[in-house]
């Protein structure tokens, strides 16, 4: 097993972000590439940004609370996902676009409602053959 | 100005499964039947486009030409998801706008069979996670971070609307699917003919909520086939054939524009908007003119957002539209009266120019026990993922 890199330290390398934007540490939080013209936000490897063609990105933390713009139960996937599963976009109050789970609610349409207020959270998705652990992140009801 | 274009022939094969033929026998028997509608043969095509998504690689085109005709014409093999069909379509209209062509073949053509779930990949445990991709993402991240599930995706789309406008729940969209599949059962070319109970519809399985079974489209095999001549062509051919032939008022591809929250979630409202608006202004044509509207309903929650898209409903008032029966073929405005991909069925590259074809039969007064009586402006419709939208407005000859 090998020494985590610069981001968060000297230390063991036991738990690895799902997703790159998803920056772990003590407060585990989202980080965006935010358009330096246009200030148009996205996540991941950006080339040049899609609303205004710039090049230039600044990294900026995104909000972790936010509300409940759509969602839907998803009871039929592909054989090794776990259904069911409420997947989500969340409006963050920085008014971020986020795609995600909502986690720690029941997937039934009676305890979901459209605008609710939720709050990022993350937990361990899964552990390889060296022990390290994927970390994910979803949203609760606040 | 570019010259007018016409659909001169036009045939499509029933929807369904076709174990017995491959995507050639099918393509093949949509371009032959859409000749032999037109009266005339492939020699007289100055140009062949063929739309196919899942063997698109597969130089489909050239393989129709070894069935039908290897007359040395150019080929264009077109891709481009749900929109394929309309993009095969709009390539020959295109060419023949520009003066390099006098008449064409566009074809759409799907073999399917049962493949069930679109998109939404399964998850292979690594041993070793490191991160790839753009996201640099240890696993594939369906099922963690939201959907990639085409059922689920169109249900957000649907409960965005819900969101954003009052009057609209679980039992609008699921009255999508109940007129769908009552439409269906006068359309012998749909995949399902059966009608259901809006109790049936809502406690069908659950696939994403809000969509149950009974409100997504099926997987499944077929192929459209339209012959397109130019205004030049068209004053030379017969009366007969001039008074069956449609008028192309409008025709329209656009992608998704820029929006916030677009790489989140699918905008499939945007670009819909925009090609309907630039397809009314170049018809003339207004969304109360329409006698039948073929749309994109992929799932329920598709077609009920894709009402106020297209103008067909006030501003918000998508939910009131299908409560009051507006869009049933004895409505306001009849859409899908074929059954739509719900019922009727969705091989993927073939609906594009099956959706002109539904709207072309009504047009000639020749959709038997599914006629929309005295149509004579219609609206074909489809969207594909990514994204693309294809608008067609047709019009009645005229001529008698």
């Amino acid at each position: 097993m090998g020494q985590q890199s610069s981001r968060w330290g000297n230390l063991p390398d036991v738990q690895i972000p799902l997703v790159d934007y998803l920056v772990l540490g003590d407060e585990p939080h989202l980080q965006a590439n935010e358009c330096a013209n246009c200030g148009a936000r996205f996540f991941g490897r950006r080339n040049a940004c899609a609303h205004c063609g710039h090049r230039e990105f600044n990294p900026v933390r995104v909000s972790d609370t936010g509300t409940l713009r759509t969602f839907s139960i998803v009871y039929r996937a592909a054989p090794t996902i776990p259904t069911p599963y409420v997947s989500a976009i969340v409006v963050t109050d920085d008014g971020t676009s986020v795609r995600s789970n909502l986690i720690n609610i029941e997937p039934d349409p009676s305890k979901i409602s459209l605008g609710m207020k939720v709050k990022l959270d993350t937990y361990v998705v899964g552990t390889d053959d060296d022990g390290q652990e994927a970390v994910a992140f979803g949203y609760a009801p606040v | 100005m570019a010259q007018d274009v016409w659909v001169l022939g036009t045939h499509m094969t029933a929807f369904g499964r076709y174990p017995d033929q491959d995507a050639v026998d099918l393509a093949t028997n949509a371009a032959l039947g859409a000749l032999d509608d037109g009266g005339v043969a492939i020699s007289d095509m100055d140009i062949l486009a063929c739309g196919t998504l899942f063997q698109a690689n597969a130089g489909m085109g050239q393989q129709v030409q070894k069935q039908i005709g290897q007359t040395g014409i150019p080929v264009y093999n077109v891709s481009n998801a749900c929109a394929t069909g309309a993009t095969a379509l709009r390539t020959v209209i295109m060419a023949i706008r520009a003066g390099e062509a006098d008449l064409g073949l566009a074809i759409g053509v799907e073999q399917m069979g049962k493949m069930g779930l679109l998109a939404g990949g399964a998850r292979k445990e690594k041993n070793v996670y490191e991160p790839s991709g753009r996201y640099g993402a240890v696993m594939p991240i369906d099922g963690i971070l939201g959907t990639d599930t085409m059922p689920g995706v169109f249900a957000q789309a649907g409960m965005e609307y819900a969101n954003d406008n009052d009057g609209v729940g679980f039992e609008q969209f699921a009255k999508v699917a109940q007129k769908n599949h009552a439409h269906s059962t006068l359309n012998p070319l749909a995949q399902y003919q059966k009608e259901f109970s809006l109790e049936e519809i809502m406690g069908s399985p659950m696939q994403s909520y809000p969509n149950t079974l009974l409100m997504c489209c099926p997987t499944g095999d077929g192929a459209a086939a339209c012959v397109l001549v130019g205004e030049e062509r068209f004053a030379t051919l017969s009366r007969e054939q001039q008074s069956r032939a449609v008028k192309i008022s409008a025709s329209v591809l656009t992608t998704d524009p820029y929006v916030e929250s677009g790489a989140m979630q699918p905008d499939v409202n945007t670009l819909t908007r925009n090609a309907a608006q630039a397809a009314y202004e170049q018809s003339g044509v207004a969304p109360g003119d329409l006698s039948l509207v073929e749309l994109h309903d992929c799932f329920a929650t598709a077609e009920l957002i894709h009402y106020d898209n297209l103008g067909l409903c006030e501003p918000g008032g998508a939910g009131d539209f299908i409560d009051r029966g507006a869009p049933w073929r004895d409505g306001e405005t009849p859409v899908n009266v074929s059954g739509g991909l719900i019922s009727k069925g969705h091989p993927i590259g073939a609906t594009g120019v099956a959706n002109v074809y539904e709207v072309a039969t009504h047009l000639r007064g020749e959709a038997g026990d599914r006629q929309i009586e005295g149509a004579n402006v219609g609206l074909a419709h489809v969207i594909g993922l990514g994204s693309s939208c294809g608008v067609h407005i047709l019009e009645k000859s005229g001529i008698s």
